[in-house]
């Protein structure tokens, strides 16, 4: 190699991971996608609470693609005639809520648990890892039926159910990395200087950790939100007036030969915010991988 | 390797028991069933009689361990929505549901490994970057809408397929679809990654070396240690399945296991749910172990002490 191109080389390690990403299109979309989301979430149900909730008559079940009753309507209006986009812009907020708190819940509850199965004893860790063995071993949907039915289907309840079926995934990967990381000589340094357990497990393990759950996080959070809808189609979910996409699609369900629009845009929406959490969700894994990284350095990718 | 075994098979029956317990008692606190099942003119006398008969009258704790020595019995008790015992329900739902679910997932992973393959092959390339896509795409898709979505336009407006219901080939078509879904997707993607592990190897660079044709060495070589995990995905695939198989079986009137589950939930029909869960559950632990003893056969260097 000569000398140019270990300079090039060693430039285009430095470049930073905006510069990545505004060099993958597809990540790009899909991070914007999201930030868009992300917006109506923040002020979606102050700017079109109004337009969700407005009755217009004569535009019951409007097909989509037409302005004549306002731009709202270019979505076309459910069977009440309210404007679907403007009930997408509202139910985002519910639907991205519920998805974010169950997988933080998740993550933190499991990152916690994993820490004390994997540094304090054996007997614990053992109670611990059948209680997520048995987690695992169910139909994470039936179990959600059961507790949902016992307890109200409450937005606080729907989110508690979620983040407990995934929380094994978290569960699992901290206690080994603990189990590792508690061998290492910076930890037995620290005990050897007097840390309390406590804080070596916050200073010393969490960084070490918190890169891998946060990964882990990305991909959960699509996951999550296909078991909400799903749970919400069913009818066991979020109950009306409380809106997500996953009930628009079971509401519009009944009205599918005469207006399809009415469960298509809402599914669509759920798909298109998945698949960009998915997209971005690998392209994160690939940046902090050292040995894939290049694969999008390297110039000219997306011009091939 | 049996003494593995064993430990499995303990683990396995503390995490199935730990399981029924939960299931008892928290369906149990779904309501009292006795309000749902007599008409509400009902006398005092019957509503005993009815709680009386199905045990309802006792504190739980009394009521599990009766239904404790019930089970060690072979008894699982009666339904309380259609009068039969709740474990001849669930046997006569359960092959239409594993029929369903192996079918799903033969497909998806003879597909997802010959796609996952050919991807890796040529990283980058068109074929690699469609087939992503398109994997991507099938993991992020909510099932519930393919399905709804798949009626309207396949049943409803083309009319080559039927709406819902069982019979011959035309009405499994769309529910394996969409039950296909979601395991291709993250199948192909899992291939397609160990698939780029192996093909980089040096006993594929040996192979090529001796003159191995590229078709036994993708195919032979690279896809036997790639098939490892696929192997390792396939158990928390197949659980997965079951929650597609519970919302496929709703949107298209599958009599299976899902379903029965799912009606018998809301129903509050406690001794069908608690027969369904049960064999469910030891279906999904025997498959785990199934899955251990193949990881062993595909790969020899793994020997559990």
């Amino acid at each position: 190699m000569s000398t140019a191109e270990q300079e090039a080389l060693i430039i285009r390690r430095r470049s930073s991971w905006w510069q990545l990403l505004l060099r993958d299109r597809f990540a790009l979309v899909a991070a914007l996608w999201l930030i868009c989301l992300f917006a109506c979430f923040l002020f979606g149900p102050e700017l079109f609470g109004k337009a969700a909730t407005t009755l217009n008559l004569r535009a019951r079940n409007m097909p989509p693609g037409s302005t004549e009753q306002g731009w709202l309507m270019i979505l076309g209006g459910d069977a009440l005639g309210r404007s679907i986009l403007a009930r997408l812009i509202v139910a985002a907020r519910n639907t991205l809520a519920i998805a974010l708190s169950a997988v933080f819940l998740a993550m933190i509850a499991g990152a916690v648990l994993g820490m004390i199965a994997g540094y304090f004893g054996r007997g614990i860790g053992h109670v611990i890892m059948r209680f997520a063995d048995i987690l695992q071993s169910f139909p994470s949907l039936l179990l959600a039926v059961v507790v949902l039915y016992v307890l109200e289907p409450s937005v606080p309840n729907l989110i508690i159910v979620l983040a407990i079926t995934r929380l094994p995934v978290y569960l699992r990967v901290t206690r080994a990395e603990v189990l590792e990381i508690r061998e290492r000589v910076f930890v037995d340094a620290a005990r050897a200087l007097g840390s309390s357990r406590y804080h070596i497990l916050r200073r010393h393990i969490t960084p070490v950790i918190a890169p891998t759950l946060l990964t882990i996080l990305t991909v959960d959070f699509s996951i999550v939100m296909l078991a909400e809808s799903g749970l919400s189609f069913l009818g066991i979910g979020i109950q009306p007036p409380e809106i997500t996409w996953g009930l628009m699609v079971a509401q519009g369900r009944n009205y599918l030969s005469q207006a399809w629009w009415l469960a298509f845009f809402p599914g669509l929406a759920i798909m298109l915010a998945t698949l960009s959490g998915n997209i971005l969700s690998n392209w994160l894994r690939i940046v902090s991988d050292p040995e894939q990284r290049w694969r999008l350095e390297a110039p000219g990718k997306n011009d091939a | 390797m049996a003494h593995f075994l064993g430990r499995r098979a303990l683990h396995s029956g503390i995490a199935l028991i730990g399981l029924i317990l939960a299931v008892f008692f928290l369906v149990r606190l779904t309501g009292d069933p006795t309000a749902l099942y007599l008409p509400i003119d009902a006398s005092l006398q019957t509503r005993i009689e009815f709680a009386k008969k199905h045990g309802f009258d006792r504190p739980a704790t009394e009521q599990f361990l009766v239904f404790l020595k019930d089970v060690s019995e072979g008894d699982l008790g009666y339904s309380l929505r259609k009068q039969r015992p709740a474990m001849e329900l669930v046997l006569e739902a359960y092959p239409t549901t594993l029929a369903l679910a192996g079918v799903a997932m033969t497909l998806s992973i003879v597909l997802a490994v010959i796609v996952g393959a050919l991807a890796a092959y040529r990283p980058g390339g068109v074929f690699d970057r469609v087939g992503s896509m398109a994997s991507l795409a099938g993991a992020s898709a909510p099932d519930f809408w393919v399905a709804i979505t798949g009626i309207l336009v396949f049943a409803v407006t083309l009319r080559w397929l039927p709406t819902s219901g069982t019979g011959d080939l035309p009405y499994w078509i769309l529910p394996i679809v969409v039950l296909m879904l979601r395991p291709f997707g993250l199948m192909v993607q899992v291939v397609r990654a160990s698939m780029l592990g192996a093909l980089s190897s040096a006993y594929v660079k040996t192979a090529r070396a001796k003159g191995v044709g590229e078709t036994a060495v993708i195919f032979v070589h690279a896809l036997r240690n790639a098939s490892l995990s696929v192997v390792t995905v396939a158990g928390d695939l197949t659980v997965g399945l079951i929650n597609g198989a519970v919302i496929v079986e709703t949107v298209f009137g599958w009599p299976g296991v899902g379903k029965l589950m799912i009606d018998s939930v809301i129903q509050r029909d406690f001794p069908t749910v608690q027969a369904a869960v049960m064999v469910t559950a030891t279906a999904i632990f025997l498959l785990n172990i199934l899955i251990d003893l193949l990881y062993v056969a595909l790969d020899p260097r793994i020997r559990h002490q």
